[in-house]
């Protein structure tokens, strides 16, 4: 459940910046591999967002696919889990779906 | 909430005292109503933002990394599901490398301070954080807990996360090596089954060993899981209950050899 702790700090965040206008939308990015459960992590934004200027605003997640690129080879794999190998059995480095981004608001 | 650093954690308690007693902060905004008319508003407008975030956590990590850089301090963050036998081991390793090496605890649990009082016990120096309904600790708890436990100079101070193979993988706390724990009573493929744990720490100590020949845990397969999530993991063997092994993992903290290049995200 560690996705409370970043419901209140996407919440925080747009709360601040909002300095006291009603936030009707905001849009994150979230990597597949970021270890992120979205649906719990609506859920609790929902419920961090009461009594604040973000209540009732709703959040929109960008979901980004895990990818990773060969450290030997340098060719890129997709991953469904936070590690892998790369078709030549290199070891893939993750270059992308680790993301956990607030990227923009929409104020009232 | 803590207005200088946005601590939010209404049920933690750190040292059995809420760390900012009976403060009140005017200005918590989670208390506030707005109620702003904005009879003839314009159209909805887009705000940027681009933020971490994690951001507000890894900068309270970052100057707890710092401080501890400072005193020269050599944090270890220890992690592992519950009952993997953290505390069992920080005990074995207070009694036995307390007298030449000066170690402080801090103690991260939901609930009691039962782990606290087996490590004040050894006659370490330990606070005990209870995170409440928290699932792991985060860099400004831990600042707080320091601010108490207040370590020496030029020593280790060794941090016994919330049990919990999942969420505490995500918050930095300023630490200098993260380090976790699998016994031997558990799968052999659990590297595989939280790889995000797996992939945010550098060293890995199975624990119990003293228990192998009565169950099926193939150590040899837990290290190759271990490696295939994170290839330069350090791998030590050990059993906190015989003392059997401890020799390296008692090198490792007093090598204070910081481990942690790239190895988080």
């Amino acid at each position: 459940m560690h996705e409370m702790s970043i419901a209140t700090a996407i919440v925080d965040a747009c709360a601040e910046r909002a300095a006291g206008v009603r936030v009707l939308r905001v849009r994150i990015e979230v990597g597949q591999l970021a270890a992120i459960l979205t649906d719990s992590l609506r859920f609790c934004f929902d419920i961090c967002a009461q009594g604040t200027t973000v209540e009732g605003a709703e959040l929109e997640i960008l979901e980004i696919p895990g990818q990773g690129a060969c450290e030997d080879c340098g060719r890129t794999t997709a991953l469904a889990m936070p590690f892998g190998r790369c078709a030549c059995g290199g070891f893939a480095r993750i270059v992308a779906g680790e993301e956990l981004r607030v990227k923009n608001m929409e104020l009232a | 909430m803590c207005a200088t650093c946005g601590f939010g954690g209404g049920d933690v308690m750190i040292g059995a005292v809420h760390p900012h007693g009976e403060i009140v902060h005017a200005h918590d905004h989670h208390d506030h109503d707005h109620h702003h008319h904005h009879d003839d508003a314009p159209p909805a407008r887009t705000v940027s933002l681009e933020q971490d975030i994690l951001a507000k956590n890894r900068l309270l990590a970052e100057r707890n990394r710092g401080w501890f850089a400072g005193r020269e301090v050599f944090a270890v963050n220890l992690m592992s599901s519950p009952g993997a036998g953290k505390t069992s081991i920080l005990e074995r390793t207070m009694r036995e490398l307390g007298d030449t090496l000066p170690i402080s605890v801090l103690e991260g649990d939901q609930a009691t301070s039962a782990d606290a009082e087996r490590i004040r016990a050894t006659g370490a120096s330990v606070v005990q954080i209870n995170t409440g309904t928290g699932c792991h600790l985060d860099a400004h708890m831990v600042a707080h807990g320091v601010e108490r436990l207040a370590p020496p100079r030029n020593s280790v101070l060794l941090i016994e996360n919330v049990g919990n193979l999942v969420c505490p993988a995500l918050f930095d706390l300023g630490e200098q090596a993260r380090v976790v724990v699998v016994s031997v009573t558990e799968g052999d493929d659990k590297p595989l089954k939280y790889p995000h744990m797996f992939r945010a720490c550098d060293t890995l100590l199975i624990n119990k060993i003293d228990l192998l020949p009565y169950v099926r845990f193939d150590v040899e397969r837990c290290v190759a899981h271990a490696h295939e999530v994170n290839p330069g993991f350090r791998v030590m063997l050990l059993s906190a209950e015989t003392g059997e092994e401890m020799q390296s993992w008692y090198g490792f903290l007093s090598a204070r050899e910081t481990t942690l290049a790239g190895a988080a995200s």
